[in-house]
């Protein structure tokens, strides 16, 4: 597999969104990742170490499934599921960890954090520390420790240190702001790997690149099954890090139509979502520029999300400019329709899908049917749903309970 | 264009230089516990000999800062401070006389999201001297600069403990007013000692450039401002300040009480400047 250095990225912007607005004391280390990044970019024992990795440690390359009986139920387009859920530990996240945590290894720190939401990147980071042997801290929201316990002794049972998070609303955006205030104090022997194409330059770069398996594979994969390309693309977004690498590299081929979903929640309303790009505005947080859920005084809004790891008030800044260039559609799906995607592909396929990916899924069921039986529909099932089963099933109770009454 | 000697901070670093003084620049959260102590806090610093002083503006996000001053942000907003209710504190504030010197310290993410241009002139308007913004580096700094030269704002450029030597000399030419130096790579709070390399740190920068440095981040004793002032022209203390302000909350002090209390202490951390 190949992966691209962006050139017109190269100053930390993606048109006008992106940069670095971050505390001097992270600068230097900023410095030092993009220059090690660059010369791993360059290095072809880096590519090849990573190929490597991604196959003997997540099981690269993911299979591009026909869903069959999904097809049929909704009677129109051909619907294909790029099935990342089929990774090791259960999501596309490992393809970055892996990527980081040899940087991290290159850069020779001993010691890595992250912030999780769903504990997807969480799990996926812990795993990758056991693998190359580097002491691992994660930073989870209380509430998102609470919604997904069944990651959260699975980072405990790799060796990873679980810190809870109380500021807040207690989820990923406040995993994020301690996360930030560790790597304040440990710079020098502690590189933090953030789990989604947002934050500061040249992360947003970086982890599309090393996500960027995901579309390379879909792309010579479709062509091997189908003979083109697909129609559409669907792919959830949280901080966007599943989107960018299956629309990465597909975006010069002007034919496919990219939707990214994002968390719709109970309502639009301020403080029902967490749909940025949908429903917010241009703004900083967390480093970047890119939409962001604010007040108009700058200070973040609550945000709801049924799944963890799309309840985030921001998003990458290479999204924001798909946004305002109109490459890319973005789309709000709510609570209730993705908890109908997971029965949905649940039965249809024998394929539980995680809540954030089961909001790619529901905007696909909602277009399929409308389009021609010839046309094709990919999907990025960016991860399994064994995470959310016990918020699936205490969720499904709670509906059933009031359809009673 | 970049007149900057009719700004009360540079005007103060100037009367210090030649009169061999250094200075205390005590940090308030504004808005903690509510805006009204605040108004009272500016006015009790002053009594008190403070010629300085920085004023945060809260922020539901603030990545710099330790548990003290999040806490105090937290608690502010949600006793609805907003920036206009902090900028008409400093307008009573300077209606009444006010002399000290101003700095505010605002995340960029409010600065952006009222317009750079806007915030900097209503700061300026309503009796600001200086933008301290903790979460734009050097390089994102054009944003800022040129627009606070010309309105007679000093924007404050901060140098950590992991910056090196070219790059702070670099940072130090762009500042106005004085430079941030950042004692402690971290966040803020308490700590129990100043590290040897600041006060080699800040000589060295000393050597290659003229701005004033103030030395802030984890100050929290008179003995570590007499310290930090043999070197630096002013020590920077916040969290302990604020701490000192809840402690007081927590027992039930009223607005003047809890003013009171911070005042003595800002009087003992101000003595050995004397
Ligand atoms: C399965 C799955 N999909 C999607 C996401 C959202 O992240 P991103 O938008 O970066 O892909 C997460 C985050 O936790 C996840 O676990």
């Amino acid at each position: 597999m190949t992966l691209m250095s962006d050139k017109s990225a190269g100053n930390g912007y993606f048109g006008p969104y992106g940069g670095q607005f971050v505390p001097e004391t992270l600068m230097p280390a900023l410095a030092q990742l993009d220059r090690e990044y660059r010369s791993a970019m360059a290095d072809p024992a880096f590519h090849a170490q990573f190929a490597d990795a991604l196959r003997k440690i997540a099981g690269r390359p993911s299979e591009l499934y026909f869903a069959s009986r999904f097809t049929e139920m909704l009677g129109g387009a051909k619907i294909y599921l790029k099935r990342e859920d089929m990774n090791h530990t259960g999501a596309h996240k490992i393809n970055n960890t892996i990527g980081q945590a040899l940087l991290a290894q290159r850069m020779g720190k001993k010691r890595v954090i992250a912030e999780t939401g769903a504990g997807q990147h969480g799990v996926a980071t812990a795993t990758a520390a056991a693998v190359y042997g580097l002491e691992c801290d994660v930073y989870m929201g209380s509430e998102d420790i609470r919604r997904q316990a069944l990651n959260v002794f699975r980072m405990k049972l790799m060796g990873a240190r679980v810190i809870p998070v109380n500021s807040g609303q207690r989820t990923l955006k406040d995993a994020l702001n301690e996360a930030f205030r560790d790597w304040m104090g440990s710079v020098e022997h502690t590189h933090y790997i953030l789990g989604t194409v947002a934050g500061p330059y040249p992360f947003p770069e970086m982890v599309r690149e090393f996500q960027s398996c995901i579309g390379a594979e879909a792309r010579s994969q479709m062509l091997q099954a189908e003979g083109r390309l697909p129609d559409v693309v669907v792919a959830c977004v949280g901080g966007g890090s599943n989107a960018a690498g299956i629309f990465a590299r597909m975006i010069n081929d002007k034919s496919v139509r990219m939707i990214g979903v994002e968390a719709g929640g109970r309502s639009l309303k301020p403080g029902d979502h967490a749909a940025s790009l949908s429903a917010g505005r241009p703004g900083i947080l967390h480093g970047t520029l890119s939409y962001v859920l604010q007040d108009d005084d700058g200070q973040t809004s609550l945000v709801h999300s049924v799944s963890a790891g799309l309840d985030y008030p921001g998003v990458g800044p290479e999204h924001a400019m798909w946004k305002d260039s109109g490459r890319v559609e973005y789309l709000p799906c709510g609570d209730e329709d993705a908890l109908d995607a997971v029965v949905a592909l649940s039965r249809a396929e024998g394929i539980i899908p995680a809540l954030e990916s089961a909001h790619a899924v529901a905007q696909a069921m909602k277009m399929a049917p409308k389009m021609p039986k010839d046309s094709i529909l990919l999907i990025n099932l960016s991860g399994r749903g064994d995470k959310d089963c016990n918020e699936i099933a205490s969720i499904l109770e709670r509906r059933k309970g009031s359809e009673k009454k | 264009m970049n007149d900057l000697s009719d700004n009360r901070l540079v005007k103060l670093f100037a009367e210090l230089k030649a009169a061999s003084k250094k200075t205390l620049l005590p940090f308030l959260s504004a808005g903690y516990p509510d805006l009204e102590t605040t108004g009272l806090l500016l006015d009790e610093l002053q009594a008190r000999g403070v010629r300085a002083c920085e004023l945060g503006f809260p922020f539901s996000d603030p990545v710099a800062d330790g548990p003290v001053i999040q806490n105090s942000y937290a608690a502010a907003l949600e006793q609805g401070a907003t920036c206009d209710g902090i900028l008409d504190v400093v307008r009573n504030y300077r209606s009444g006389g006010g002399s000290m010197a101003l700095a505010a310290m605002v995340s960029y993410s409010i600065i952006y999201r009222h317009g750079v241009n806007e915030f900097l002139e209503t700061c300026k308007s309503a009796g600001f001297d200086a933008m301290i913004i903790p979460d734009l580096p050097m390089e994102e700094s054009q944003a800022v600069g040129p627009a606070a030269d010309r309105l007679g704002l000093c924007n404050v450029l901060l140098v950590a403990p992991t910056t090196s030597p070219e790059r702070r000399i670099e940072i130090a030419r762009r500042s106005r007013g004085f430079i941030y130096y950042v004692s402690v790579a971290g966040i803020t709070g308490q700590r129990d000692s100043l590290p040897e390399e600041t006060i080699r740190g800040v000589e060295e920068l000393r050597k290659h450039v003229q701005t004033p440095v103030c030395v802030g981040f984890g100050i929290s004793d008179p003995q570590t401002v007499a310290t930090v002032c043999q070197v630096a022209d002013g020590a920077i203390v916040g969290s302990a300040i604020v701490k000192r302000l809840m402690d007081a909350k927590a027992r039930g002090a009223t607005s003047r009480e809890m003013a009171a209390c911070a005042g003595a202490f800002v009087e003992e951390l101000i003595t050995p400047l004397r």
